[in-house]
């Protein structure tokens, strides 16, 4: 098992190099002046310019600037942001739990309606119940999410007026926040409304990003299912009259879950991309929203530093889905 | 946005190496399956009128799509209360016909979803065939590349393709290619792995047939099963990214009446005026799905493993 862990590791490490070389070519494939992009300092004299340069280590050479970089990298420092002079890393970490608290709501939405819909499907083949989730989760797989938010908001917020339009928490609200998570934080405040309020701004953006990974998870349940029902051991636990129920629940389902887990962990990188759509549709002050604002500000070091982090986090999740994936499935594990 | 259903190279090998030698009779056979699956027939009708729309638009649209009509701006759709039957589904916030804009759109997505899909297949099949058949180290060198694109959110990684290029509907595309690509790459290289230790494949090389030849005539025409398939994924993949990045501000600019971007000029007045958001998107989504729809049964129909299932 260790050197299943040690290898998949080893794996990473030329892709973590491409994926570096990436967000450190970004900026220099800009056309402009470097330390304008850098530092987004302007009207500086000759002498200045070239103190600036050389306080980057922009004068030395390409691939010397590449190990400064990824040096800088591996300790942890990812630059400062133009527009705020804070350091990229800080300004990730004050926007991440934001995110993190929408995504996991977002995943549990998706996994606690998903799986269940999909073993629906499968255990009814060729029911009306079973065209019904399946044709949903197919117009859910399809959705376009900056339009589904929006049409939630008009109904819920505009017409029934039971939903916030934006933000975390109302602006009456005002307590320290330890965690970071807005449902505890609020809960830890003892302020009365609190949770209620985070939780009902909470609601729709959590609905808008569970979409897409909900209509993936159930159409993979359904067909891991459908084929894990169709094996022989499945049909032995019958024939010796077990309750459907414990096959289904038992024998099938436990089969069924390992392609399903792969599909979680990939959803990762699906929940990220939603993120950048669904913060920006309601003001949801997390990294997606960051990075759109960073594009629009031209805040470049924020741009580089926040596409390397969140590939790294991917990478990491990607890493230890498939330590997971190996502990479920012993044959993964020799191949 | 990463919609794919991705899988991993192993699994992609393992498919291949599963695949049992396809009875390719034709056409026949294709629509046989393809006709079984009424939904993707569905798609498929949806999809022939969205070309057709697109094509006759000039015809169709009963104005043109970015004149600004006097007094008539927010206009809601003609069959509700202070709609005008000039304007089917109403207007937006500057007076232009929404109705008009979206068979003109219905253009741009489809453009779109075709020259997006065209170079990406074109550029991962020719990768993958090349990564298949040389194998050694310049086929590690293009699957590690292929991991390190894959390894950003595709949607992430667009936004900052076309932060660096600058927004624009071209660049959306070329960022929405490059990161759509390394899918095609994997599922060829895959797939020549999968057939080139079989007898035909040998028999011509033993014949004396050249490199190229045994890539573009003996091996691709075997290959494209899956690559279809993905074709499709990727085609609805491509217009759901587009109009995200028109969304964004960093897709189509105004005042093109591409999809994703009428949402955006219309996000402002979301409470508004229901209509100027909700026709847009739900072009999208229908557009999105019938492709989609189409996609299943072509799975059917070209993939033999899922064909018994």
């Amino acid at each position: 098992m260790l050197q299943f862990i040690l290898r998949r590791i080893a794996v990473l490490v030329p892709t973590f190099i491409g994926v570096s070389l990436i967000a450190f070519s970004f900026i220099r494939l800009l056309p402009g002046d470097p330390v304008i992009l850098m530092a987004g300092e302007h009207g500086m004299t000759p002498a200045q310019h070239a103190a600036a340069m050389h306080a980057l280590g922009l004068d030395k050479s390409l691939p010397l600037q590449y190990l400064d970089y990824l040096g800088g990298v591996l300790t942890g420092d990812f630059g400062s942001s133009v527009v705020t002079k804070r350091p990229v890393i800080d300004e990730f970490f004050s926007r991440f739990p934001a995110t993190l608290e929408l995504s996991i709501c977002a995943m549990i939405l998706a996994v606690g309606i998903g799986i269940p819909a999909g073993m629906l499907a499968a255990i009814k083949r060729g029911s009306v119940l079973e065209q019904g989730i399946m044709g949903t989760a197919l117009i859910g797989y399809s959705m376009p999410i900056f339009w589904w938010g929006p049409l939630l908001i008009i109904l819920f917020s505009g017409i029934l007026g039971w939903t916030p339009v934006s933000g975390r928490i109302s602006l009456m609200y005002y307590f320290p926040t330890p965690t970071g998570f807005m449902l505890i934080d609020s809960l830890l405040s003892g302020q009365e409304g609190a949770f209620t309020s985070a939780l009902s701004h909470l609601v729709l953006p959590a609905i808008v990003l569970a979409t897409i990974p909900l209509a993936v998870i159930a159409r993979q349940t359904r067909s891991a299912m459908l084929e894990v029902l169709g094996e022989d051991y499945v049909r032995t636990a019958r024939a010796k009259g077990m309750p459907p129920r414990r096959v289904v629940g038992i024998h099938a389902l436990r089969n069924a879950m390992i392609p399903v887990v792969t599909t979680i962990g990939l959803q990762v990188g699906v929940l990220m991309a939603g993120a950048i759509l669904t913060e920006t549709i309601f003001s949801w002050p997390g990294i997606g929203k960051w990075m759109v604002d960073s594009v629009f500000r031209r805040d470049y070091p924020v741009i580089q530093g926040g596409l390397l982090i969140i590939a790294i986090i991917i990478m990491l999740v990607n890493l230890a889905v498939d330590v997971l994936y190996g502990f479920i499935n012993p044959r993964i594990r020799h191949t | 946005m990463a919609l794919e259903e991705s899988i991993s190279e192993e699994a992609a090998e393992e498919l291949a190496r599963n695949e049992t030698p396809a009875r390719r009779s034709g056409l026949s056979e294709f629509w046989y399956y393809f006709s079984e699956n009424r939904g993707a027939v569905a798609g498929l009708v949806v999809f022939a009128l969205l070309v057709l729309v697109a094509i006759l638009a000039p015809l169709l649209a009963p104005h043109d799509p970015n004149i600004q009509f006097d007094n008539a701006q927010l206009l809601p759709p003609a069959w509700t209360s202070g709609g005008e039957w000039r304007f089917f589904l109403g207007t937006d916030a500057v007076g232009r016909d929404i109705f008009s804009r979206l068979i003109y759109g219905s253009r741009f997505s489809l453009f779109i979803g075709i020259v997006v899909v065209a170079i990406a297949l074109l550029g991962g099949v020719t990768v993958g065939l090349i990564a298949g058949y040389v194998r050694g180290w310049l086929d590690t060198l293009i699957m590690r590349i292929m991991d390190v694109i894959l390894a950003f959110p595709s949607l992430l990684l667009a936004l900052v393709l076309v932060a660096v290029l600058g927004p624009g509907l071209v660049n959306a595309m070329i960022a929405i290619a490059i990161v759509l690509q390394p899918h095609f790459v994997r599922l060829t290289r895959a797939a020549v792995i999968g057939e080139i230790d079989r007898e035909y494949v040998i028999s011509a090389r033993v014949a004396g047939a050249s490199p190229f030849y045994l890539m573009t005539r003996t091996l691709l025409p075997n290959c494209l099963g899956p690559v279809i398939v993905q074709a499709a994924l990727s085609f609805s993949n491509a217009i759901l990214d587009a109009a995200a990045l028109g969304f964004l501000g960093m897709g189509a600019q105004p005042p093109t009446p591409e999809w994703g971007t009428m949402l955006a000029e219309s996000r402002e007045f979301i409470l508004k005026a229901w209509w100027a958001v909700t026709f847009p998107g739900l072009a999208i989504l229908v557009t999105v799905l019938a492709i989609n729809l189409m996609g299943d049964g072509l799975r059917d129909a070209l993939d033999p493993k899922l064909k018994r299932s």
